[in-house]
């Protein structure tokens, strides 16, 4: 899990893959709106490693797609939705 | 995983596919950066897999179980008919190409691993099905293509896929 500091929004965990440019965009927003975040590339893992944290995936989202975004554990956004990201980290409209 | 492919090999791939794409009457992604970097991500699952397999989605490695999301996908087609752009938004239809219309975002369509051992269990099936026919017909799984031969063709004529990605049809 990489860290990317920010403003405290709750525990804010990307799943991605690291040639998707979908995941791409969903880092990138997470980063402008400038909150703070872990994301694992899951492509870039391997063995048990990659294993756990595909297990992790499914719980949240049993088709395994990426992006994930989970909120506290809580709150699941699958792809890259904007506005849902945005209101999910309290970061409404115009930022 | 950016860095080991070179700009020259991306280029090349994405004139390839775009004029690929043109011939059959699809088209590529017109923002150009977003779609370099997803030839980048085709590449880059070419080293590492061997196959050019989704950038959008994840890989088991063994191209058996692979083989329905390596690019094009099978689900390309459906999801631009439903959503004007295929899964990761590589290939986009006329009207999103123009401008005339956004994109879709795409939910995925690809069934999990029970339903696609399921799939290919039926499909086995199928092809073992003693026919009535003079000569089997073999359906393209990417492009829908038919035709009536004793064997796919080794390259489909339509969307160039390989032979493996034919299913007996009838």
């Amino acid at each position: 899990m990489q860290r990317v500091p920010g403003v405290d929004r709750g525990r804010v965990v990307l799943y991605a893959l690291s040639t998707c440019g979908w995941c791409a965009r969903t880092k990138e927003l997470l980063t402008d709106l400038g909150v703070g975040f872990s994301y694992v590339y899951v492509d870039l893992l391997a063995g048990e490693e990659r294993d756990r944290v595909v297990r992790e995936v499914e719980r949240w989202n049993p088709r395994v797609s990426f992006p994930t975004v989970v909120i506290d554990e809580a709150k699941v956004i699958v792809g890259f939705r904007e506005e849902e990201i945005r209101e999910a980290v309290g970061a409404r409209h115009s930022e | 995983m950016p860095g080991i492919v070179s700009d020259g090999e991306v280029d090349r791939l994405m004139r390839d596919l775009e004029a690929e794409a043109e011939a059959g009457g699809y088209h590529l992604n017109p923002d150009r950066g977003f779609t370099r970097d997803l030839v980048r991500g085709l590449l880059a699952n070419r080293e590492r897999y061997g196959y050019i397999s989704c950038p959008c989605r994840l890989a088991s490695g063994d191209r058996d179980d692979d083989l329905d999301i390596i690019c094009p996908c099978d689900y390309r087609d459906p999801d631009l008919a439903d959503y004007g752009a295929c899964y990761c938004a590589l290939y986009v239809t006329a009207d999103v190409e123009s401008g005339k219309r956004a994109a879709a975002p795409v939910p995925e369509r690809r069934p999990g691993p029970a339903e696609r051992d399921r799939q290919k269990e039926e499909r086995v099936a199928a092809g073992r099905a003693p026919g009535t026919l003079k000569y089997p017909v073999w359906r393209c799984r990417v492009c829908g293509y038919l035709c009536a031969r004793n064997e796919p063709p080794e390259t489909c004529p339509i969307c160039r896929v390989s032979r493996d990605r034919f299913e007996r049809f009838m």
